[in-house]
């Protein structure tokens, strides 16, 4: 917090908006753990992702015409005539999916080193609320071009609403504007798809600021204890966040650049058509578990409530969890129960890409029962019962502990 | 610690050395990355590709204009009068703000053409009025003259001609 | 336990990752499978054989298929002059005005032009297709399964109808058609049309160049993704090392 600026002007600003000594705070000397590992690259990586999207978004939208009748054309003339359209319009659309790549492994890392409990709660909802949001716009993004995919994508998820009892087939004419999903539909999503980035930016700023009143959590789910536990942020994680955001874009680029339509659907190359739904409609992958739990339940109500229900469990997961002990590294049975759940959810995003026929119907129901029972009922119970290995007395420790040639080195 | 000042001095310098070139190599990259985002914004291929109109000279009167559409801009195409083009060629270039001869402005005397665009700021200039019986722009008064000169007023330059050609006695192609 | 456990997660994430591999292949049926001049990493469009196969189009698709996406201008990438362009576009009548009377008029084709679709609206093209629609195809090998070689496969994929398959009157047999029915009737034939540059244009021939020239048509910007792509590759590579130098450097002096 000692935060003493030796530039004039910088002071001036400062005494009267403290705003650069807060961004020096959360930035520089925001004191972190020194024993982060890769898996905590990803947060960073989601908010460089997150800046992508919206600045290629703005690009986009400069080019692109939200009508149902030039919305295709407008997408191709960006791909056909805008200078460097193709690179902006596939950055957006591959981007995407990256922003999903990294923001599931920055929540499985979250789950197995139980980064979601007290006093973390909070933060663990708000990045909860980022997904959430994420997911609305990736939704309404897809329909944008309006492709086959797009509109029956749009279709088939606004139709969800029409489960709710008694008012949700008003509901559904709502969302549409009308009484399918038409021009009034691609206007309304292409408002929304523009303003809901700006809305996590605001919940990203919210989840970074109880990051830094709490602190971040590490590999061995102990607080910091003294100063030796923690290392300032700038440079040894500003630092490591460029090389781990190096690795990552050779990855990104590899995709935007020599397979930009590998993730996508080929029927979204095809004009949306009202009377002709395309054979085996599929949502982006990065749907498809809470897709396969929906169709597990053979009822429109119950499925939707379900596929609702698995993202709402999450929020309760801090208090479900009763384990004292934060980490997996220093849970047997846990660390064993987190491979089995990331196998779950593994097989269910395969099981929404199949068609809904035997046996994937089987599978999915198996995997969705055990999507609930994992959260609902082993984790619990584990809390209680499970015997942890003994805990390092502080980060330090556990850091020389990891590297016998530092301490061989400190005894010599 | 004092006796090892000197490797660590060396080493300091190889630190030194490495952050320079990684923020460097940095910047540049960040700079070239930044382009696409820059030229997105002009002229896309279509809109390129669409820089030439054609009009038909027959119908237009002696002493009256027509205004074409040319890349988005007004086109004034006037068939002058022989006073007109009189009054153009009488003018002393030492006089004028922006020195240019009427046979410079105009292929075929008797066809002035030319871009509509005040050269002040951006307005459509009105025919057949101002001081000096051409063009005058109400927008923050400027006058132009029978060869669409500039005479007095904020405006530093005449009116642009545009390129063109005879495609025929009666036709023209601007672009 | 734990490593079973791994391991397993890590063979279904393949096969997940793999998945939409998988539904490439076609939904069944195997796929001829071409060696394209341009999928490689530094794959680029063969010019000769997409010009054949812009020949092909013009000859024998755009009596029913469109290409609406795609500019006469643009066949320059393709190596044709500006005015070779010039006279390909005139060939195309096109509405141009309103004159100063306020009529419309037909004017010729100009390089800024499209090509233009082969009917006035979907209902006409039904109607003159036996209730069958003929997709545009501007972007026709992005927009199928299989791509390129899908496209390939329909055009060669004629054959007699097998023993007790039942063929619905005007349809003809596919081996590679979804259904196996398809509206149209095989539409290259040996010698079809007639090469400028002397190819022999025989079916195979004819099927892979307008195949060539439809994935340009699809994807025209292909050449400049993957040029740009390696340079911006290669700069990653060169940026991630010296990140990485500069983190063990500053990380040197902890522990």
């Amino acid at each position: 917090m000692s935060f003493e600026p030796k530039n004039p002007v910088v002071k001036w600003v400062d005494s009267r908006l403290p705003i650069i000594g807060m961004l020096h705070h959360a930035l520089n000397d925001y004191p972190t753990p020194k024993n982060l590992s890769y898996w905590w690259t990803f947060g960073s990586l989601a908010g460089v992702m997150l800046v992508v999207q919206i600045v290629t978004g703005i690009v986009l939208s400069m080019h692109y015409t939200a009508h149902v009748d030039m919305a295709f054309d407008s997408v191709e003339h960006i791909m056909r005539d805008v200078n460097y359209g193709w690179l902006m319009r596939y950055m957006h659309a591959n981007g995407a999916s990256m922003f999903f790549v990294v923001v599931y492994l920055h929540i499985f890392r979250g789950l197995y080193y139980g980064s979601y409990k007290a006093p973390r709660e909070l933060l663990w909802w708000l990045g909860l609320v980022i997904f959430l949001l994420m997911m609305a716009t990736a939704f309404m993004g897809y329909v944008l071009p309006w492709g086959q995919m797009s509109f029956w994508g749009a279709t088939v998820i606004t139709n969800l609403f029409g489960a709710i009892p008694i008012v949700g087939e008003s509901i559904v004419t709502w969302l549409w504007g009308g009484f399918s999903v038409d021009n009034p539909t691609l206007n309304r999503f292409f408002s929304l798809h523009y303003l809901l980035p700006f809305v996590i930016v605001g919940v990203v700023i919210l989840h970074i600021w109880a990051l830094h009143t709490v602190g971040s959590n590490n590999p061995t789910g102990i607080e910091i204890k003294d100063k030796q536990d923690s290392i300032p942020f700038h440079p040894y994680y500003t630092v490591k966040d460029l090389f781990g955001l190096g690795v990552f874009l050779i990855i990104f680029c590899a995709f935007l650049f020599y397979a930009p339509n590998y993730l996508g659907h080929p029927d979204n190359y095809i004009p949306a058509n009202p009377l002709v739904t395309p054979a085996h409609i599929v949502p982006e992958w990065y749907f498809l578990p809470f897709y396969a739990i929906l169709r597990a339940v053979p009822d429109k109500l119950g499925g939707v409530m379900l596929m609702f229900g698995a993202i709402a469990v999450l929020f309760a997961l801090p208090w479900l969890d009763k384990s004292r002990v934060r980490s997996a590294r220093y849970r047997p049975i846990y660390k064993q129960l987190f491979w089995i759940f990331l196998l779950d959810c593994i097989v269910l995003t395969y099981v929404g890409g199949k068609p809904a026929e035997e046996p994937f119907i089987l599978i999915g129901r198996i995997a969705t029962v055990y999507y609930f029972v994992h959260i609902l009922i082993l984790l619990p119970l584990v809390g209680l019962y499970e015997k942890h290995k003994p805990l390092p007395s502080s980060i330090s420790e556990a850091v020389l502990d990891e590297k016998p040639s530092a301490k061989e080195a400190g005894n010599a | 610690m004092t006796t090892t000042t000197p490797v660590e001095e060396d080493g300091v310098k190889r630190r030194d050395f490495l952050y320079i070139a990684t923020g460097g190599i940095g910047a540049v990259g960040t700079a070239m990355a930044i382009w696409p985002f820059v030229d997105q914004m002009n002229p896309s291929a279509d809109v390129l590709a669409l820089s030439s109109t054609e009009v038909d000279l027959g119908a237009i009167e002696v002493g009256s204009e027509i205004t074409a559409v040319w890349q988005g801009k007004p086109v004034f195409i006037r068939h002058r009068t022989a006073d007109e083009i009189k009054a153009a060629n009488s003018v002393d270039l030492e006089t004028l703000p922006d020195p240019q001869a009427d046979t410079d402005r105009a292929v075929k005397p008797e066809w002035l053409i030319m871009v509509g665009v005040c050269t002040h700021l951006g307005c459509v200039p009105l025919k057949e009025s101002g001081d000096f019986n051409g063009w005058f722009c109400p927008c923050h008064g400027s006058h132009y003259d029978t060869s669409g000169r500039i005479r007095k007023g904020p405006a530093p330059l005449n009116l642009a001609v545009p390129p063109y050609s005879f495609i025929d006695d009666k036709t023209v192609k601007i672009g | 336990m734990l490593k079973l456990i791994k391991s397993l997660s890590a063979a279904v994430l393949l096969s997940v990752v793999t998945l939409s591999g998988a539904q490439a292949s076609g939904g069944g049926v195997d796929l001829k499978s071409v060696n394209w001049q341009h999928t490689g990493l530094f794959g680029t469009y063969d010019r000769a054989a997409a010009q054949r196969g812009l020949q092909v189009y013009q000859e024998v698709c755009a009596g029913c298929h469109g290409l609406n996406q795609v500019a006469f201008r643009t066949l320059q990438d393709l190596g044709f002059t500006e005015d070779e362009v010039k006279a390909i576009a005139k060939e195309y009548e096109f509405e141009g005005g309103p004159n100063d009377d306020g009529d419309m008029f037909d004017r010729a084709g100009k390089p800024f032009d499209k090509f233009p679709n082969p009917f006035a609206n979907e209902k006409a093209a039904r109607a003159s297709n036996g209730g069958a629609f003929p997709p545009d195809l501007s972007l026709i090998v992005k927009a199928r399964v299989g791509f390129e070689d899908y496209l390939y496969s329909l055009m060669t994929g004629y054959a007699d109808t097998p023993e007790g398959f039942e063929l619905t009157e005007g349809m003809s047999y596919n081996a590679y058609f979804p259904g196996h029915q398809i509206a149209m009737p095989a539409p290259i034939s040996e010698e079809g049309v007639e090469y400028s540059d002397g190819t022999k244009a025989t079916v195979d021939q004819m099927a892979k160049d307008v195949t060539v020239f439809l994935a340009w048509a699809a994807e025209p910007k292909l050449e400049q993704r993957k040029h740009m792509g390696l340079r911006v590759i290669l700069f990653l590579l060169v940026m991630t090392g010296l990140f990485f130098a500069v983190k063990k450097k500053i990380w040197s002096d902890l522990h």
